[in-house]
């Protein structure tokens, strides 16, 4: 079992999490009409054997989206946080009003 | 007991007072608990066990631990048959039924042992140049008798009536391996203050330890070691367990047997896995002895030197008077004292030059005869050891003999690192491999990492333990431990040479490898280590090659003149030592494999003829069996009863998601294809989500509770994946929404009444509640209370009836079920399953499942009209793809059969009328149903958008039943195209 | 070479086996070869024997960072079927199938082609449906399909569990009798032999770090061997598709992760079919030797660490003893992983590439072994003509970015995430 240090809820096996893949992809802005964006966002991935930063969410626990650094070739977790911490994208459209 | 006639009367670890009967191949022995199997059958003079795999040669014991290659057994009966077992690991317990294996008709005479004969053309890998014809499928002839011949044992094929168990265990330190080293560091690990797990495989602690006499200081140790051990209560002694296997996050698989000399009367759990996390492990496992090789050095009678030491002194079994021990090192030395001091005839050949004079002096004293430089060079007997072909300085000898003791130094037990990924590494000086480089947790002692000497051994374990404590940080003061010097006088080794024998001289036992099989796979190539285990086999038995891998490696390094190091290492891979399924799985077997999935409603339909089908773990109503013979007879009536009447349907398992926040409007209409933004306050609203590359996702409907709630459900089978698919979306793509989403699919009861009588029968339910066409329209909402619980009641039709979905508190669920039932008594309400359910979409021309099939856009449902011009939703710019927007895109349409009795099918293929039926078709047919209304079979299809005119005719094709069915396009909704009863 | 035979084995018998030759030749590298292959496996190996067999390109060397056959022709668990839904899919693997069905004949080495059949079970009419939709596509491609009832099933495979405490009861099966297994590590060693015959060098323990450009066209590689210059280079590496593939600057829709595979001890024959549970994942066969082979999903993270972890053998064993609940005492010898190219569709790669004078063999997610030898003869064509063969028309590159993407499971992009 990968054991992953839940920020909110502490070290739990990795079974208690589902997987989200590469965490450094950047996914284009809702209202962005590229489709070039979209397919590298879609489909491309670097795919490194080393240090890769993925997405988990603990399913089983506090249900948040997470970025684990992890090492491919030995699966050694190096750092974990909350994927909300992360810059979000800018919108082309009006935000809410309320 | 008078069989044991090879037991000394005194000492050893056996419990004397305890006898145990056991069968071997029907033969009734005795020995004592405290003996192992391996131990009793020696006792009792039985030297011949087994046969070997490829040539059937006679085997006996040849290891006193899991590394044994040849004693392989078959322990119990019927269920409880459990082929391959080392008897040198099975602790003897009453009434034990052996069998041994691999023979026919019996373990003396072996028809199979011909094999024998024709070993010449058995070489290694000869398989691969023949069998090749004289007919192309010769193989399949040939393989027939190859696998009858191959394989062990037999597995059973009954029930096995036992139970195993899997449990979650922590601690801060695991310690691998109860000999001198492992005890030493449980002691002052937990001294310093860590949480100790302590994992013995044997049932006694002591490791080597155990073959020193019972009477020695080493006996003394190791009894005021346990004593100090169990003086902890932080310290968890695992006897009888085996660390099978290390994994990544610094979990340990341990699996332990139960103690089988004391069986409960109720059963009880044969083995319990356990999956150990630790924060840092101390790998203690000790070495393995490492035999030599010569001609027919696989007889029974030919033991590993330490084996044959704990026989003696741990079993009190003397399996040889006249024994030779033929050695390259120091350690089996003793082997040869103890068996003098034990009245036996010896003779040492060491194929040193010059055996340590201190050696010599003391074999000198108890009368063993000493033969340096001298190797043996052949064997003779057949079920047991008679001679043995010395050669030394002197020229060639030979020695009568009925026990041969052989030890090639030692190879370290490194497997359990190995599975990490530390990669082993040569060490010059000890001859074998230790693990390369730990990680920060992780620490070896004792044998394992080269320190053969007990009193280092011990000091080793002692400093792993501290280290290993220290390392979670728990670093209370530790005092000494108390020391034990045997006096072992170093590791000085010499590797012998590629043996010169004429006759078959065995690298791996098990497998029957010889020193000439891999001098062929040399010859031909097979060079690397990896290939000369796949074209040999060499190490693929169920020992694993514990006692292989490293003579092979040495032979191979030899025939390519190069080092060890240069040659290669090998890979171990876990487990360590097998590990039945069974133990694997625990509890959960049977009807507890998986879960199961029961609505509020279950029991009800339980006790009202429903007919269940699971879907996705979930129990469902497939039918009612009041309805009618089978499902076939049923869902028509049920669809029936549904047109003309009412219907009551449980969809409970339908994933129900509470959206709320400020932006939850904003959410939704990224996340839908189709807009939500202006949905007004009380209304619901069909939804189809796509995935980013544009393929229809899932489809539900989402209501607008409140101007900043919504609630949303999803496909029973999508309910989970939708949820997370949110959950991203909020937390990675757009964190400044300011959204919550929150699964309540458990919350909630869910039952549909659908029919032209619906309204009735909720008037007559819920009489305090206005459900007038006024007050909820089609799309509308109601919400309220019901017996103090949250009702909703949500006006959505799936059949294209008039119908109404209700949510109640999910504990309420069963009793406004039967609520509504008693309302709808008269206006004949009758509940209807699944298959009608199906069938009633299929006749409305609603897309599920079958439709939605992961490779299908919103054109191709007949559903673009849904996105309009709209943008900005998840994947709206992926579905503009070519090939997504190309017209020969398959697209949905109704077909309906034109053939007087015949019927369609679900993946029946389609072709136009006037070509050959030949390849995928245009098209196929997803779903179908007998309509009622039509008076024929109906169909959902997927059809080529450049020959699917409606009106056209296509053939359906479905080779599995022979049938070829004509059938017309038409549009898929065949009830009602207009809509009107939704009002109705 | 000299030719093996029944007659061969027997001569050397009796010349007590001194007189076999190399399998193939320790070649050392020429300073530069019409064609690299980079990678010998058996997509790499077998390419290259169609190369020379094929198209009289004998100029060849296959590259191996380590010793042949070490990556996933000899992890995988030998499952060989032609059971494929899709247009692209169902001809491709069926052109295989009867590669298959020709090979030790045509490599004079025995792989051990076993058509014993293989068996998928179905659970509900629903699935026993779906399984007739596919049987009913095999039939009409001219290839064998059968659909069984449970009464059938209990006849072939008497073993599984029929009981009343079932999980997930038997309804039937969908069942092709071509379908079998074969001796993985022979495939490899049998192309190789049959390669290195023709000429082909085959340099092992020969890494490639690097890719030679002239220009924008690829014209060698670095090698831990040295420079070797090539006039195309096909690239099969499946499971390290990415990392040789960024060191050409190719941007690929791939990730790898890790299958685990599982050996129980030798037994006397018990499963004679190959067996898959439709109501979970697992899948098993008996090897010659007497090992039950078997395996279940992927893990489910990125890796290129050949180990799998402990909850994943938990489960595979859970499905294996809900299956056949008489294997509860057999016990498991070894596991082990193979790291895996999987795309986002779950069907290969095989095209050449935007960079000019490099060919790309990957993504084959977990059914490559199978593949093997239509992906050597398909990609030596398209590596010889320059254009892809027909059967693989469908397994371009571009394909994801068109949208014709051939998605068998219709799992989407990254299903292994869900």
């Amino acid at each position: 079992m990968l054991r992953i240090e839940c920020p909110c809820c502490g070290p739990r096996d990795h079974d208690e999490f589902r997987y989200g893949g590469d965490a450094s992809v950047k996914r284009p802005a809702h209202d962005d009409p590229d489709p070039e964006a979209w397919y590298r966002y879609v489909y491309i991935r670097t795919n490194p054997a080393g240090p890769h930063r993925e997405f988990w969410q603990h399913v089983t626990g506090c249900r948040q989206w997470l970025v684990v650094e992890r090492d491919t070739r030995n699966h050694a977790i190096a750092a974990v946080d909350f994927a909300r911490k992360l810059p979000a994208r800018k919108s082309t459209l009006r935000k809410s009003p309320a | 007991m008078s069989s044991n006639r090879k037991r000394l009367s005194v000492g050893a670890r056996i419990i004397r007072e305890q006898p145990v009967e056991f069968t071997f191949d029907g033969r009734k022995l005795a020995g004592y608990r405290g003996d192992t199997l391996a131990s009793a059958l020696l006792a009792n003079g039985v030297t011949l066990v087994g046969r070997s795999f490829k040539y059937h040669r006679p085997r006996g014991i040849f290891s006193a631990g899991p590394e044994e290659p040849n004693a392989l057994v078959t322990l119990g009966t019927a269920g409880r048959r459990e082929p391959n077992l080392p008897a040198t690991t099975l602790e003897l317990a009453d009434g034990m039924v052996v069998e041994s294996q691999n023979r026919w008709p019996s373990l003396a005479f072996d028809m199979q042992s011909v094999n024998g004969l024709l070993a010449p053309f058995l070489s290694a890998g000869f398989y691969y140049k023949t069998f090749m014809g004289p007919t192309r499928r010769a193989w399949m002839f040939y393989e027939h008798f190859i696998r009858k011949a191959a394989g062990l044992g037999r597995a059973g094929t009954g029930v096995d009536p036992d139970h195993y168990e899997v449990r979650h265990a922590f601690a801060d330190v695991a310690i691998v391996g109860g000999g001198p080293a492992g005890l030493s560091a449980a002691r002052a690990a937990a001294a310093a203050g860590a949480r100790v797990a302590l994992i013995e495989q044997d049932f006694l602690l002591g490791g080597q330890l155990l073959a020193e006499p019972s009477d020695s200081a080493a006996a003394a140790w190791l009894r005021q070691a346990e004593a100090e051990l169990e003086g902890f209560e932080t310290i968890t002694l695992m006897k009888r367990t085996t660390a099978f296997g290390s994994y990544d996050g610094n979990v340990l698989g341990l699996v332990e047997q139960r103690d089988p000399t004391n069986p409960q009367p109720n059963g009880e759990t044969r083995q319990t896995v356990t999956m150990l996390r630790i924060r840092s492990i101390v790998f203690a496992t000790g070495a393995i002895e490492r035999p030599m090789v010569f001609s027919n050095n696989d007889r029974p009678g030919v033991m590993l030197a330490s084996a044959a030491r704990t026989y003696l002194n741990r079993f009190a079994v003397l399996p040889g008077k006249k024994i030779v021990v033929a050695t390259t090192n120091d350690g089996a030395w003793r082997t040869a004292f103890d068996y003098a001091a034990a009245g036996a005839e010896v003779t040492v050949a060491d194929l040193r030059p010059v055996p340590p004079a201190a050696l010599a002096a003391e074999a000198g004293r108890l009368g063993v005869v000493v033969r340096a430089a001298t190797r043996i060079v052949d064997l003779h007997g057949g079920h047991a050891v008679r001679r043995v072909t010395l050669n030394g300085p002197e020229g060639q000898s030979s020695a009568a003999c009925d026990l041969v003791c052989i030890s090639d130094g030692w190879s370290p037990t490194v497997h359990l690192t190995s599975h990490l990924g530390v990669k082993p590494v040569y060490r010059d000086d000890i001859d074998g491999f230790v693990p390369g480089v730990f990680s920060a947790s992780q620490f070896g002692a004792g044998a394992m990492i080269g320190a053969y000497a007990t009193v280092a051994a011990i000091e080793d374990g002692h400093r792993a333990g501290i280290e290993a404590a220290a390392s979670c940080g728990k670093s209370a003061p530790v005092s000494a431990p108390s020391k034990l010097d045997l006096g072992e006088t170093g590791s000085s080794v010499l590797r012998e040479a590629l043996p010169a024998g004429r006759a078959k001289a065995f690298v791996d036992f098990q497998m029957d490898v010889t020193t000439g099989d891999i001098e062929l796979a040399h010859r031909e190539g097979y060079e690397s280590v990896e290939h000369l285990k796949r074209y040999t086999t060499l190490g693929m038995g169920t020992d694993q090659g514990k006692t292989s891998n490293f003579p092979a490696l040495a032979a191979m390094a030899a025939l390519r003149n190069a080092t060890i190091p240069e040659t290669g290492t090998t890979t171990f891979r876990p487990p360590y030592t097998p590990v039945a399924i069974g133990a694997l799985a625990g509890r959960a077997i049977g009807h507890h494999f998986k879960p199961i999935r029961r609505t509020p409603m279950h029991d009800w339909h339980m006790a009202n003829g429903a007919e269940m089908l699971e879907v996705g773990l979930w129990m469902r109503p497939y039918f009612y069996r009041q309805s009618g013979r089978d499902v076939n007879d049923a869902y028509v009536a049920e669809m029936r009863n549904v047109r003309q009447a009412a219907g009551l349907m449980d969809i409970s398992t339908l994933g129900k998601i509470d959206v709320r926040g400020p932006d939850a409007a904003i959410f939704l209409d990224r996340v839908y294809a189709n807009g939500f933004a202006k949905l007004a306050v009380g209304r619901a609203r069909y939804g189809i989500m796509l995935r980013d590359d544009g393929i229809v996702f899932d489809d539900g409907t989402t209501t607008r509770l409140a101007e900043n709630r919504f609630f949303m459900t999803t496909s029973t089978a999508k309910a989970a994946d939708v949820l997370s698919r949110l959950e991203f979306l909020l937390d990675t793509a757009w964190p400044d929404l300011r959204v919550a989403v929150t699964s309540v699919s458990d919350e909630w009861a869910a039952m549909s009444v659908a029919g032209p009588n619906s309204r009735a029968i909720l008037g007559a339910a819920f009489p305090a509640l206005d459900v007038s066409d006024e007050a909820l329209p089609h799309m509308g909402l109601l919400e309220s209370e019901w017996e103090g619980r949250g009702l909703r009641i949500l006006r959505l039709s799936y059949s294209g009836e008039r119908a109404y979905e209700i949510y109640v508190g999910a504990t309420a669920g069963e009793q406004l079920w039967s609520c509504l039932l008693e309302a709808g008594r008269l206006l004949a309400l009758k509940p209807y399953g699944v298959e009608a359910l199906g069938a009633l979409r299929v006749e409305k021309g609603h897309v599920a499942g079958p439709e939605i099939d992961g490779r299908t856009t919103l054109d191709d449902l007949g559903l673009g009209r849904m996105a309009g011009k709209r943008s900005g939703f998840v994947g709206d710019v992926l579905r503009r793809r070519p090939a997504l927007q190309a017209p020969n895109r398959q697209r949905l349409v109704g077909l309906e059969c034109i053939e007087d009795g015949k019927r369609l099918r679900g993946g029946a293929i389609l072709f136009l009328p006037d070509e050959k039926p030949h390849g995928h078709g245009r098209g196929r047919v997803t779903s179908v149903t007998f309509s009622p209304e039509r008076g024929h079979y109906v169909g959902l299809a997927l059809l080529a958008g450049d020959v699917a005119a409606e009106g056209s005719e296509v053939v359906a094709v479905y080779p599995m039943k022979a049938e070829t069915v004509r059938a017309r396009v038409v549009s898929p909704v065949f009830v009602d195209p207009q809509g009107e009863r939704l009002h109705g | 070479m000299a030719r093996y035979s029944a007659f061969s084995v027997f001569r050397n018998a009796l010349s007590g086996q001194k007189n076999w030759q190399r399998a193939w030749r320790a070649a050392e590298p020429k300073s530069s070869y019409d064609v690299i292959v980079i990678g010998g496996g058996g997509h790499g190996l077998a390419t290259a024997f169609y190369l020379a067999e094929n198209h009289g390109i004998r100029d060849v060397a296959v590259l191996e960072k380590g010793y042949v056959g070490s990556g996933n022709v000899g992890r995988n668990t030998t499952v060989i079927r032609s059971n494929y839904l899709l247009d692209g899919n169902t001809q491709f693997y069926e052109f295989s199938m009867k590669l298959w069905e020709d090979m030790s004949q045509a490599l004079n080495f025995n792989v051990m082609f076993s058509q014993r059949g293989q068996l998928v079970t179905a659970h509900s009419a629903d699935q026993l449906d779906g399984f007739s939709h596919r049987a009913n596509v095999m039939r009409l491609n001219g290839i064998d399909a059968d659909i069984l009832d449970r009464e059938d099933v209990r006849r072939l495979v008497p073993y599984l569990d029929f009981s009343d405490t079932a999980r997930f009861p038997i309804h039937g099966a969908i069942f092709q009798g071509r379908a079998g297994t074969a001796r993985h590590d022979a495939v490899a060693w049998g192309y190789a032999r049959a390669a290195d015959s023709h000429g082909v060098d085959i340099i092992q323990n020969c890494e490639v770090t690097g890719f030679v450009r002239d220009g924008d066209r690829i014209v060698g590689v670095e090698t831990t061997k040295g420079r070797i210059g090539a006039g195309k280079v096909g690239l099969a590496v499946a499971g390290h598709t990415s990392v040789l593939g960024a060191k050409a600057g190719l941007e690929l829709p791939i990730e790898s992760h890790v299958l685990q595979a599982f050996v129980t001890e030798p037994l006397k024959p018990l499963v004679d079919h190959v067996v898959a549970y439709g109501a979970d994942h697992f899948y098993v066969s008996q090897s010659d030797k007497g090992g039950l082979v078997f395996g279940g999903n992927l893990d489910g993270y990125n890796s290129y660490a050949q180990r799998g972890n402990l909850g994943v053998v938990r489960e595979v064993a859970e499905a294996a003893i809900a299956l056949m609940p008489c294997i509860s005492r057999v016990r498991l010898l070894r596991h082990w992983g193979g790291v895996m190219d999987m795309t986002p569709d779950a069907s290969p790669i095989i095209c050449p590439t935007p960079i000019e004078g490099l060919y790309l063999n990957g993504g084959w997610c977990y059914g490559g072994f199978k593949a093997t030898p239509a992906s050597g003869w398909c990609f030596a064509h398209t590596i010889a003509t320059g254009k892809p063969h027909p059967l693989i028309a469908a397994y371009g590159l571009d394909r994801f970015r068109t949208g014709h993407t051939l998605d068998e499971a219709g799992a989407g992009p990254l299903a292994w995430l869900q």
